[in-house]
C-alpha cells in the first residue's frame, strides 16, 4: 500500500476509535483495557512474517519470541475479558 | 487512486489474487475489532463484542499463515501453543483485585513484541518487502521502524515499572531524580534526533541506540509517578501499546494493525483523560510526576487538631440502615483490599429484603484502574444496574437516608469543593455529606487517604465512624441485620 492510503486508513481509524471509545460505558472500562490489550497483539502478524522468513536466523528467533509474547496476550487478554464480562449480571426480578 | 494501487499488498506494487484477498481479510479483521469495542457500550452486548474480537484475531492470524510461507509450521504453532497455555493459565488464576498488574504485564508484552518485530524487520528487511533495488531500506520504512521500536521499548520498560509498583515489588512512592526533567527531555530529543538521522544513515548503531534510549526513557518516565496516579499510567501505557502496533502496521502496510493501533491508541488516551479529569490533575503534571512527595508541605488546611467525632458499632449501623428508605453505598479501594465485597453484597441483599432501596456510587478513581471497582462489585454478584457513576448519582445523596462509605476517603472529601489550599481542590467528589446520616467505615482515625488530607465528613454531627477492618465490620453488620 502506498503511504497516502495507509495514512488515510490511520487517520480515519483514529476518529472511529475516538467515537467508539466514548460510547463505552464507564462500568466496562476495565474490560475495555483488557480487550484492547488483546487486539493490539495483532502485532503477531508481523511476528509470524519474521519467524517464517529465511535469511536471518536472529530475525527468525526474534519473530518466534514475539509470536510467544503476542499469543500470551491474545489468549490471556480475550480469556480474562470473557471472565470479567460473564460476571456482569442484571438484577433478577 | 486506482483500484490496483489500493489493493496492492506489501510494497511490491503488483497485486496477485492472494494479496488481494489477504488485504480484504485484514480489513475485515479491522472492522471486527471496531465491533469488539462497540459491543462494550453496554454489558448486554459486551460478550458478543468480545467474540468479534476473537474472530477478528483468528482471521488476521490465519490470513498471515496462509499467505506467507511457513518455514517451519511446528515451530510457529508450537510458539502459539506455548503462549496460549501461559495466557490462559494467567487469565484463569488472576484475582480481580490484581487486574491492574495483569494489564500492565500484558502491556509490557505488547511493547516487547513490537521491539522484537521491529528488530527482525531491521535485520531482515527483504522478508518484509522493505528494500529498494539498491538493497537500502526505504526511508519512510526507517522512520516507521524507528518509531515502532521506540514506542515499543517505552511501553515495555514503562509497563514493567508500573507492574512492579502495582504489584508491590517496588514502593509506590515517587522516586525523584535530580534534574529529571532535563534528563527526560534530553533523552527524548536524542531519540527523535536519531530517528531523523536514521533516514540518512541506516547503520545498526543508530537503530540499537534508539532502542536502548527508549528502554531508558520508559523507565525514567514512570519511576517518578506515585501510586495514586497509577490509573493514569496504566491507561497511558495502554495507549502507547496501541501506537506501537500502529507503527508496525505502517511498516508492514497492514490495515488490520493500523486500525487496531488507532483504536487502542485512542482508547488509552481517552481513559487517561477521564482519569486525569476525575482527579483534577493535568496530564502534564501526572507525567512530570512527584504527586504525594510534597504532602507534608501541603498539610491539608492545617486541620491537625483533635476534633470530636462519634463512634458507632455494627449494631447501630444495622439499626440505622434498617430504618432507612434509601442507602447509597460508596466503596473505595480499601473495601477491595479487605476483600469485603461479598459481605457488602450480602448486606445489600438483607437491606433490600427489608424494603430499603440500595444503590452503589462509584467514583472514577475508586479502584486502581479505570472501571476497576465495577468489576470487583460484579465479581461479588452486585447487579450492574444498581451501580451508578458519580455524575448519575451525586444529586441523590441529598434525598438519601444513609450514605455508607467503605474503604473510600479522598473521593468523599468536601474540602475538594471549598478549600483552595487543599491538594485535592477541584477534584469531583461524591456529596456524601448531604445524606441524612453518614456511616464511615475506616480502619482507624489516624490514617488518611492517598492525598494525606483530613476529611471534614468524619467530624460532622450526622456522621458515625465505624472503626475496624472493612470486612469484619461488614460481616458484623450482616449478622446484626440477620436477627
Amino acid at each position: 500500500m502506498d503511504f497516502i492510503t495507509i495514512i488515510s486508513i490511520f487517520v480515519l481509524a483514529c476518529f472511529v476509535g475516538y467515537f467508539v471509545v466514548w460510547s463505552v460505558t464507564p462500568a466496562l472500562h476495565t474490560p475495555l483495557m483488557s480487550v484492547t490489550n488483546a487486539i493490539s497483539s495483532v502485532i503477531i502478524v508481523g511476528a509470524l512474517i519474521a519467524s517464517a522468513a529465511a535469511g536471518s536466523p536472529v530475525s527468525k528467533w526474534l519473530g518466534l519470541a514475539a509470536v510467544v509474547m503476542a499469543s500470551v496476550n491474545i489468549f490471556g487478554g480475550f480469556a480474562v475479558t470473557e471472565r470479567m464480562l460473564a460476571m456482569y449480571k442484571k438484577k433478577e426480578r | 487512486m486506482s483500484l490496483s494501487l489500493l489493493l496492492a499488498g506489501g510494497a511490491a506494487g503488483e497485486t496477485s489474487p492472494a494479496q488481494f484477498w489477504a488485504a480484504i481479510a485484514y480489513l475485515v479483521a479491522g472492522v471486527f475489532f471496531i465491533l469488539a469495542l462497540r459491543g462494550l457500550s453496554s454489558p448486554a452486548s459486551s460478550r458478543r463484542g468480545n467474540r468479534f474480537g476473537m474472530a477478528g484475531m483468528a482471521i488476521a492470524v490465519v490470513t498471515t499463515l496462509l499467505t506467507h510461507e511457513l518455514a517451519n509450521p511446528v515451530e510457529v504453532l508450537g510458539a502459539i501453543a506455548i503462549g496460549a497455555v501461559i495466557g490462559l493459565v494467567m487469565a484463569r488464576r488472576i484475582a480481580m483485585t490484581a487486574m491492574p498488574q495483569l494489564v500492565a504485564a500484558f502491556h509490557s508484552l505488547v511493547g516487547l513484541a513490537a521491539v522484537a518485530v521491529a528488530a527482525a524487520a531491521f535485520l531482515n528487511p527483504g522478508a518484509f518487502g522493505l528494500v529498494d533495488a539498491a538493497g537500502q531500506i526505504f526511508a519512510v520504512s526507517r522512520v516507521e521502524m524507528g518509531l515502532g521500536v521506540a514506542i515499543g521499548a517505552i511501553t515495555f520498560s514503562g509497563s514493567v515499572i508500573a507492574f512492579l509498583k502495582l504489584n508491590g515489588n517496588m514502593s509506590g512512592a515517587p522516586i525523584l531524580l535530580p534534574l529529571r526533567h532535563l534528563i527526560n527531555l534530553g533523552t527524548l530529543a536524542g531519540i527523535l534526533g536519531l530517528i531523523a538521522w536514521f533516514t540518512v544513515d541506516q547503520s545498526p548503531w543508530v537503530f540499537w541506540t534508539v532502542t536502548g534510549l527508549s528502554f531508558l526513557i520508559g523507565f525514567l518516565l514512570i519511576i517518578p509517578i506515585g501510586g495514586a496516579d497509577m490509573p493514569v499510567v496504566v491507561s497511558m501505557l495502554n495507549s502507547y501499546s496501541g501506537w506501537a502496533a500502529a507503527a508496525m502496521g505502517f511498516t508492514l502496510g497492514n490495515s488490520a494493525m493500523i486500525i487496531t493501533g488507532a483504536l487502542v491508541g485512542a482508547s488509552g488516551a481517552i481513559l487517561s483523560y477521564i482519569m486525569c479529569r476525575a482527579m483534577n490533575r493535568s496530564f502534564v503534571s501526572v507525567i512530570a510526576g512527584g504527586f504525594g512527595a510534597d504532602d507534608a508541605a501541603a498539610g491539608g488546611g492545617g486541620a491537625k487538631e483533635q476534633r470530636p467525632w462519634k463512634p458507632g458499632s455494627a449494631d447501630d449501623a444495622a439499626f440505622l440502615m434498617k430504618q432507612a428508605d434509601s442507602v447509597i453505598i460508596v466503596p473505595g479501594y480499601g473495601m477491595a483490599v479487605a476483600q469485603a465485597q461479598h459481605a457488602l453484597r450480602e448486606m445489600g441483599d438483607l437491606l433490600k429484603a427489608e424494603g430499603v432501596t440500595v444503590k452503589y456510587a462509584i467514583h472514577p478513581v475508586a479502584g486502581r484502574m479505570p472501571g476497576h471497582m465495577n468489576v470487583l462489585l460484579a465479581e461479588a454478584s452486585v447487579p450492574y444496574d444498581e451501580v451508578f457513576e458519580l455524575e448519575d448519582i451525586n444529586s441523590e445523596f441529598a434525598q438519601c437516608d444513609v450514605a455508607f462509605v467503605i474503604g473510600a476517603n479522598d473521593v468523599t472529601n468536601p474540602s475538594a469543593k471549598t478549600d483552595k489550599s487543599s491538594p485535592i481542590y477541584g477534584m469531583p467528589v461524591l456529596d456524601v455529606e448531604k445524606a441524612k446520616t453518614v456511616l464511615f467505615v475506616k480502619r482507624s482515625m489516624g490514617g488518611v487517604g492517598y492525598a494525606g488530607v483530613d476529611n471534614d465528613v468524619f467530624y460532622m454531627d450526622q456522621t458515625m465512624m465505624l472503626l475496624g477492618d472493612a470486612k469484619k465490620m461488614t460481616d458484623d453488620i450482616v449478622k446484626a441485620l440477620g436477627h
